[in-house]
């Protein structure tokens, strides 16, 4: 009896953690159904990653499993699921949620880590190479304008993502 | 002229100067104007989003501050930049609370963001500042031999909610955009389904093989070329034949366009002025076909 309630504690306080985040406001209504699953392009393909499945495994509390596992970086963002879900649950938002818990816990595939880089230094994730830059005037484009990455360093500081774990691109 | 804030975003400036110069020549050429303002960022497309959301609303909505400032509406070429943007400026128009919470984050670098602006894709732009009947005058050239497979990109229409750009699941207003040029837009099997571009550096296996079933399936029905919106897609399907050549040992020879390129060839303006040399799949079989 005790463990039972010390378990619904545990699920409790993960799923409190999912609903109190940008995005995560809708997972309780989950019912399990799975139409997610059956609209979901990435689950068609592989086994890694299943929409119904990462849901599950957060209401159920398996916090490590969800949060250092492979599945919620496999989302490929389409909303499909989304558009299509029953009870409203903002799927795809959720997924983004996940990921944001996981970053701030230190689990970040180093991928992420070189686009928190790039937006830190350059205030752009995809680098602009010098020459395609050169080229510009040949090709009848106008000159580049400056980037505001000064404008997203103060942004950085209030919301915490300079502390995000950063990796340059060569290194990985 | 309608003039509009041009949100170029990163992928388009530093890989594809093809839908750049298509997009810019074909605008001016219909009437619109395209002004350069100084200060814009990232998007903070999908990878932004992952790592932190409210950072990603807050660097849209900050970008969103500089249009307020300049007086203009804002216009993306790249089907993931409009998402980012008219997503964060339907959220906070929406939500008084987070709207707060944004402006509160934004002080410290000087912006408030006020919502007095809209954030079209240049298909918007083309439909309501142009409109199909000028659109359709302005057409020189004879596109009806060519048959088009369309593919918007998911960000074009979903999230239906907050974009309200068409109907997510039967969407009509890009390929009505691709027969107003002369061109026939054809069926294909899973046609709104993900290109899987976002999963390029992750988990490349799985994104190939998503924007494989793509081009077979293109492929199968017909198609002279695919036509994109989202410069992610175009180089998951462009680039990706080429991965799909070296890793599965088949080639398929699709052309690619951005939807900006088949217009300007229908506009008249001349193939050798759009830096079509960019492309990895030639694009020859399509302008042989353009009359």
């Amino acid at each position: 009896m005790k463990q039972g309630k010390e378990e619904k504690t545990t699920n409790q306080a993960f799923s409190d953690v999912i609903t109190s985040r940008l995005g995560g406001e809708t997972i309780t209504l989950c019912y399990q159904c799975g139409t997610c699953a059956s609209s979901c392009p990435v689950a068609r393909i592989t086994p890694r990653f299943n929409p119904r499945e990462v849901i599950k495994l957060s209401l159920l509390g398996e916090k490590d499993e969800v949060l250092s596992g492979d599945a919620i970086w496999l989302c490929c963002s389409c909303y499909n699921c989304q558009e299509r879900c029953p009870q409203k649950v903002e799927i795809a938002d959720v997924i983004y949620a996940l990921r944001n818990i996981a970053v701030k816990e230190g689990n970040i595939p180093n991928i992420y880590s070189e686009f928190a880089a790039e937006l830190i230094n350059e205030g752009r994730i995809v680098p602009i190479s010098k020459f395609l830059e050169k080229k510009r005037p040949d090709l009848g484009l106008p000159s580049l304008k400056p980037v505001g990455v000064d404008a997203l360093r103060k942004i950085f500081s209030i919301t915490g993502f300079d502390k995000i774990k950063q990796e340059k691109a060569e290194a990985s | 002229m309608t003039s509009y804030a041009l949100f170029l975003g990163c992928t388009i400036p530093a890989r594809q100067p093809s839908y750049e110069v298509s997009a810019r020549r074909a605008l001016t050429k219909l009437g619109i104007e395209l002004v350069d303002l100084a200060n814009m960022t990232c998007c903070a497309p999908p990878p932004v989003q992952s790592l932190d959301l409210e950072t990603g609303l807050s660097i849209a909505a900050y970008n969103i501050c500089l249009a307020e400032e300049a007086d203009l509406n804002i216009v993306t070429l790249c089907t993931g930049c409009f998402e980012s943007l008219a997503m964060a400026n339907a959220m906070l128009k929406e939500n008084e609370k987070l709207k707060a919470r944004v402006n509160q984050i934004l002080s410290n670098a000087g912006k408030e963001f006020e919502g007095s602006k809209e954030v079209k894709h240049y298909l918007q732009v083309l439909l309501n500042d142009v409109g199909p009947n000028r659109l359709k005058e302005n057409v020189s050239k004879n596109l009806s031999s060519l048959k088009v497979a369309s593919f918007s990109g998911c960000h074009l229409l979903r999230p239906s909610a907050l974009l309200k750009f068409d109907d997510p699941e039967k969407p009509y207003i890009f390929d009505d955009l691709i027969e107003t040029l002369g061109a026939k837009s054809i069926w294909y099997r899973h046609k709104l389904k993900c290109c899987g571009g976002l999963l390029r550096g992750y988990a490349d296996d799985v994104a190939l093989a998503l924007a494989r079933e793509k081009i077979v399936n293109t492929t199968k029905a017909g198609a002279d070329c695919i036509v994109t919106l989202c410069p992610f897609c175009f180089l998951t399907l462009d680039l990706g034949q080429v991965l799909m050549k070296s890793t599965f040992h088949e080639e398929y020879n699709m052309p690619v366009l951005h939807y900006s390129e088949l217009l300007a060839l229908a506009l008249g303006i001349d193939p050798t002025e759009l830096a079509l040399q960019f492309h990895k799949i030639k694009v020859y079989s399509v302008l042989n076909k353009i009359g």
